[in-house]
C-alpha cells in the first residue's frame, strides 16, 4: 500500500513518513517498475502534494507540502531510472557501492593519495589501451595537431564501449527478474548472491561509463 | 476575494509588466499612461523623488548620473562578478563598497542596492494594479530567468518584500511563457521555449500532459540579450565618431545615452526594413550619421546570437531529445523579433518557431496564470500544475577543492539531498561547509552560495559525531539548509546567507526607507495605516458598548460618542489620512471616560479572582490610545 500522504477525512497534506521510495509509491521492493504507471502516479500525487496548490494553507501544512513534494520528486527521479533504481535498492539492502565517481578521482589527484581501485582484471587491458590513446589525443590537441587515424580508432572503440553498456543493462535486467522472483520465495542466501552479482555489473559499468565520458571530453576539447 | 488578488509580474531587464487573470484570460494591466510596458528605468529627480518607467527615460539622456537601466544584470552579484558589465554599462557604483558587501548604485548623491532599485519598479507595478482594482494589492508571483542562481533569486524575492509584496512564488520566465501558451493551445506534447530578452537568455524544454507542465531540461546565460547587441552597435558608433570626426565622446555620458537611444531604434527598424539610418546630434551642432544595412547588422550580431546555440544543444542533450522530437518551439522576449534570431532557431530545431504570442507580454501573462493557480485556480486553470526544475547543480566542496554534486541540474523542485559529516580532531565543535552552485568540477569554478559553520557539536572523539545536513531547494529554486547531530539528537537550523545577499534586518530597513522617495507612496501608506487604526478603535468601541461600563455613561455622553463614531466611519471611506487621524483623536478623547470605567471594572473583576485575560483588557479602548498616538513621521 502507498504511504498515507493525505488525511483520509479532510484530504489535506499530511506530514511525510520516514519510508523508503518504494513504499512512498506503494510499490513492492522489486526492480521491475512500470515507468508509465509510475509517471501517472507521480502526476497524480503532485496534483495533491505540490506547494503551488497549498500556498493558501497554514504554515504547517505548507511545510508538509514542501517536504512531501521534495520526497516525491526525489523518489520519482530515483525509481524511474533503471540504474539509479538498482543502486537505491542495493543501498536499502545495506550495500555501499564503491565510490568510483569522477570527484573521487579528482580528489585523489589533488591530494596525491592513491585511489582505492579494484579494476576488474578483464577490463584492465582495454582501459589501459584507451587511456594511452586519450593521452596521445590530448597531447596532439595541445599542439594544435590532428591525427585522423587515431580519432577513427578512438571512435571505433567508443562504439564498442557503448555496445557494452547496453549489454550490461540487459544483463542487469536479467538479474532484476531473478530478484523479483526471489523477493517472494527464495531464501536469504540466494538473494545475497544476486545482490553481489548486481554490484559486480554496476561496478564494471561504472568503469566503462567513466571511460566513455573521458572520451567525450577529450574529443570535445 | 478581491483584496486577496494575486498579481503576476514580469520584472524584465528592459521592460516590466503586471498582469492578472480576468475571468478565464490573463490580461496586462496598463500604467497611468495607458501603456502596458513599464520600462525598467529608475531615476531620482531634483526633488529626490523616485521616477519609474516611461517618465524616467528622459533622465537617461538629460541627467544620466541620476538614472539607471538594466539593473537586473546586477541582481545577486558582487563587485568581482560585474567587471565586464562595468565596461559596457554606465553603472555608477558607490565608492565605499567593502568586499563581500551588496552592491550599491549611485543615483545623484544617494545610493541604492539593486534589490531596492528593482523594488521601485515593482512598487510602480503594484501601484498600477492597485489603481486598476481600486484595492490594495499585497501578493504577487514574480518571474525570473530560469538560469538565475540562488543569490539572484533571493535578491528578487528581497526586492518584492521591499516593495511591500509578499512573493508567493518565483516562476521561471520560459516556464511562465509556456503556461500562457498552454492555456491557449490545450495540447499535449513537447514544447521548447526559446527566450531571448533584454539581458538574459533561457531555453526550457517541457512536456505538456493533461495540464501538467513538466520541465524536462533548462539551460541559459544570465548575461546575454538585446543589451549585448546594443553595446556592439554603440561601440561601432563610438569608434566611427573618433575615427571620422576626431571626437572621443566615450566619457560624455549624455552623448553615449543619445547614441544608445539611436542604436536601439535602428535595431528595431532593421527587423522590418532592409536598412536604416543612424542620426545622432552631438555637441555644438555636430551630427553623427551612418547607414546600416540589415546584412551588416546580421553579420555583426552573429557572434552574440550564436551564444544561444550551446545552451540549446545542452538542454536537448539533458532532455534526451532530438530536434525532431520537439513538437513546437515558442519564441519569447523582444530580441526574438530579429529575423536572424528566428532563422537561427529554425535551423537548430528544424522547424518554424511559433510566433503567435506577443513576445513582450507572454511572460507576464504566464505569471498571471500561475498566480491564478496559486489562488486556487479557476475553470480555465483547474487542471494546470507546473513542475519546474533547478537549472544548476548544487554541490559542496570536499577535500582538494573538488565539488561533490548532491542535487543535479534539471532535478524537479522541490528537491532535497542529505549529507553526513563528522569531525577530524577530538572535541572539535565546528565543521565548515561550503555550498556551491554550478557544473564545474572544481569548487573555485563554481558559484559560491554560502559558507557556514555547523556549530555546537557536542564534544566527542574525532569521527564520532554524525551530523546530518539536509539541503532542500524549494519551489522558488531557493536553497534551505538544516543540520542535526544524530548521536546527541541536537538539532540546529542553519540559515544560509547567500554570498551577496541582504540580511533580514537590511530588508526591513529598506522597506521603510523606500517610502521616503515617493510622495504618493507616503500618502498611501498613511491612508492605509490610519484606516487600520480607525478599524481598531471602532472594534474596541463596539466591545465597550457590550461592557457594563457603557451603562454607567450619561445619555449625553453616549450621544456624543455616537456622533464621533459616525464621523470617523464617514472619513474612513475617504482618502484623506489627516482627516481620519483627526476623527480618531476625537473619538479617542471622547471615549476616555468609557475606557477608564472599563479599566476600573476590569481591575475589580480581577480582584474577584478572574484573570486579566478573562477581563479582556487587551482590546478595550484604553489599549487603543497608544496606537493612535504613535508618531508617524
Amino acid at each position: 500500500m502507498r504511504a498515507a500522504h493525505f488525511c483520509s477525512a479532510c484530504g489535506k497534506v499530511q506530514p511525510p513518513l520516514p519510508v523508503d521510495y518504494f513504499t512512498f509509491f506503494g510499490l513492492p521492493r522489486k526492480l521491475h517498475v512500470n515507468v508509465v504507471v509510475l509517471e501517472k502516479e507521480f502526476y497524480e500525487l503532485s496534483r495533491g502534494l505540490h506547494p503551488d496548490l497549498n500556498v493558501l494553507q497554514d504554515k504547517r501544512e505548507q511545510d508538509w507540502s514542501l517536504e512531501q513534494t521534495s520526497m516525491l520528486n526525489d523518489a520519482y527521479r530515483t525509481l524511474k531510472d533503471p540504474i539509479k533504481r538498482t543502486q537505491y535498492l542495493l543501498r536499502l539492502e545495506g550495500i555501499e557501492l564503491e565510490e568510483q565517481s569522477k570527484s573521487a578521482t579528482e580528489k585523489a589527484r589533488a591530494t596525491g593519495e592513491v585511489k582505492k581501485q579494484v579494476v576488474p582484471p578483464d577490463l584492465l587491458e582495454e582501459l589501459f589501451e584507451m587511456n594511452m590513446h586519450l593521452e596521445e589525443l590530448r597531447t596532439l590537441k595541445k599542439q594544435g595537431e590532428d591525427d585522423p587515424a587515431l580519432l577513427e580508432e578512438i571512435g571505433k572503440q567508443k562504439l564498442e564501449l557503448d555496445e557494452k553498456l547496453d549489454a550490461q543493462l540487459e544483463q542487469l535486467k536479467g538479474y532484476w527478474h531473478e530478484w523479483d522472483k526471489a523477493v517472494d520465495s527464495s531464501g536469504e542466501e540466494a538473494r545475497k548472491k544476486l545482490l553481489g552479482k548486481m554490484v559486480d555489473v554496476l561496478n564494471r559499468r561504472n568503469y566503462i561509463r567513466n571511460l566513455v565520458r573521458d572520451i567525450n571530453e577529450a574529443m570535445e576539447q | 476575494m478581491a483584496t486577496d488578488r494575486i498579481i503576476g509580474i514580469d520584472l524584465g531587464t528592459t521592460n516590466s509588466l503586471v498582469a492578472f487573470m480576468e475571468s478565464e484570460n490573463p490580461v496586462v494591466i496598463p500604467g497611468e499612461d495607458g501603456l502596458n510596458l513599464v520600462p525598467s528605468v529608475v531615476a531620482l529627480d531634483e526633488r529626490e523623488q523616485i521616477i519609474v518607467g516611461n517618465a524616467a527615460r528622459k533622465y537617461l539622456i538629460e541627467t544620466p548620473e541620476r538614472a539607471v537601466y538594466s539593473i537586473k544584470r546586477l541582481m545577486g552579484r558582487g563587485v568581482e562578478d560585474i567587471q565586464e558589465e562595468l565596461k559596457l554599462f554606465p553603472f555608477r557604483l558607490a565608492d565605499d563598497i567593502l568586499p563581500g558587501e551588496v552592491l550599491r548604485i549611485k543615483l545623484g548623491d544617494k545610493t541604492f542596492t539593486p534589490p531596492e532599485i528593482s523594488a521601485f519598479i515593482l512598487r510602480q507595478l503594484k501601484r498600477n494594479a492597485e489603481r486598476f482594482f481600486g484595492v490594495p494589492v499585497t501578493k504577487a508571483v514574480i518571474t525570473v530567468p530560469a538560469y538565475f542562481n540562488d543569490a539572484q533569486r533571493q535578491a528578487t524575492k528581497d526586492a518584492g518584500r521591499i516593495a511591500g509584496l509578499e512573493v508567493l512564488r518565483l516562476v521561471n520566465e520560459p516556464t511562465a511563457a509556456s503556461l500562457a501558451y498552454g492555456l491557449d493551445k490545450k495540447q499535449n506534447g513537447i514544447v521548447a521555449v526559446y527566450d531571448l530578452g533584454g539581458g538574459t537568455f533561457d531555453i526550457s524544454i517541457l512536456k505538456l500532459h493533461d495540464g501538467i507542465f513538466e520541465v524536462i531540461a533548462t539551460n541559459g546565460d544570465t548575461h546575454l540579450g538585446g543589451d549585448d547587441i546594443d553595446n556592439l552597435l554603440i561601440t561601432i558608433a563610438l569608434n566611427d565618431i573618433q575615427g571620422d570626426m576626431g571626437m572621443d565622446v566615450r566619457r560624455n555620458s549624455e552623448a553615449v545615452a543619445k547614441i544608445r537611444k539611436a542604436v536601439i531604434e535602428a535595431k528595431i527598424a532593421l527587423s522590418s526594413q532592409p536598412s536604416t539610418k543612424l542620426d545622432v546630434e552631438l555637441s555644438d551642432g555636430k551630427r553623427y550619421q551612418r547607414e546600416i544595412t540589415r546584412e551588416q547588422f546580421e553579420q555583426l550580431i552573429q557572434p552574440v546570437i550564436d551564444r544561444t546555440v550551446g545552451p540549446c544543444k545542452q538542454a536537448m542533450k539533458d532532455a534526451g531529445l532530438k530536434p525532431e522530437q520537439i513538437d513546437e518551439v515558442v519564441l519569447v522576449g523582444g530580441s526574438t523579433r530579429i529575423p536572424k534570431v528566428r532563422a537561427l532557431v529554425e535551423q537548430m530545431f528544424h522547424r518554424q518557431p511559433h510566433t503567435g504570442l506577443n513576445p513582450d507580454e507572454v511572460v507576464a501573462l504566464g505569471a498571471a496564470v500561475q498566480a491564478n493557480i496559486l489562488s486556487g485556480g479557476s475553470e480555465a486553470t483547474e487542471d494546470m500544475l507546473l513542475l519546474d526544475v533547478t537549472p544548476l547543480s548544487l554541490g559542496i566542496e570536499v577535500a582538494g577543492g573538488v565539488t561533490d554534486k548532491i542535487i543535479l541540474r534539471n532535478s524537479t523542485i522541490p528537491a532535497s539531498a542529505t549529507q553526513y559529516y563528522t569531525t577530524q580532531i577530538d572535541g572539535q565543535a565546528n565543521v565548515a561547509i561550503h555550498v556551491l552552485q554550478g557544473e564545474r568540477e572544481l569548487a573555485k569554478d563554481c558559484r559560491s552560495l554560502a559558507r557556514f559553520d555547523l556549530r555546537g557539536i557536542p564534544g566527542m572523539p574525532a569521527g564520532m559525531p554524525r551530523i546530518e545536513v539536509k539541503f532542500l531547494i524549494d519551489a522558488n529554486g531557493i536553497l534551505h539548509v538544516s543540520a542535526r547531530e544524530q548521536r546527541s539528537g541536537k538539532e540546529s537550523e542553519i540559515q544560509v546567507q547567500p554570498s551577496y545577499g541582504l540580511t533580514d534586518e537590511q530588508v526591513e530597513g529598506m522597506i521603510l526607507d523606500s517610502f521616503d522617495y515617493a510622495e504618493e507612496d507616503f500618502r498611501q501608506r498613511q491612508v492605509i495605516e490610519s484606516r487600520n487604526e480607525a478599524d481598531t478603535i471602532l472594534a474596541a468601541l463596539e466591545k465597550g458598548k457590550q461592557s457594563p461600563a457603557w451603562g454607567q455613561l450619561t445619555s449625553d455622553e453616549k450621544k456624543q460618542i455616537a456622533k464621533m463614531e459616525k464621523a470617523l466611519i464617514a472619513v474612513k471611506a475617504e482618502d484623506d489620512y489627516q482627516a481620519i487621524r483627526k476623527a480618531i483623536d476625537a473619538l479617542n478623547i471622547g471615549t476616555m471616560r468609557l475606557a477608564e470605567l472599563m479599566m476600573d471594572s476590569a481591575v475589580s473583576t480581577a480582584l474577584k479572582g478572574k484573570t486579566m485575560d478573562q477581563a479582556d483588557m487587551g482590546e478595550a479602548p484604553a489599549a487603543g490610545h497608544p496606537v493612535a498616538k504613535a508618531d508617524f513621521k
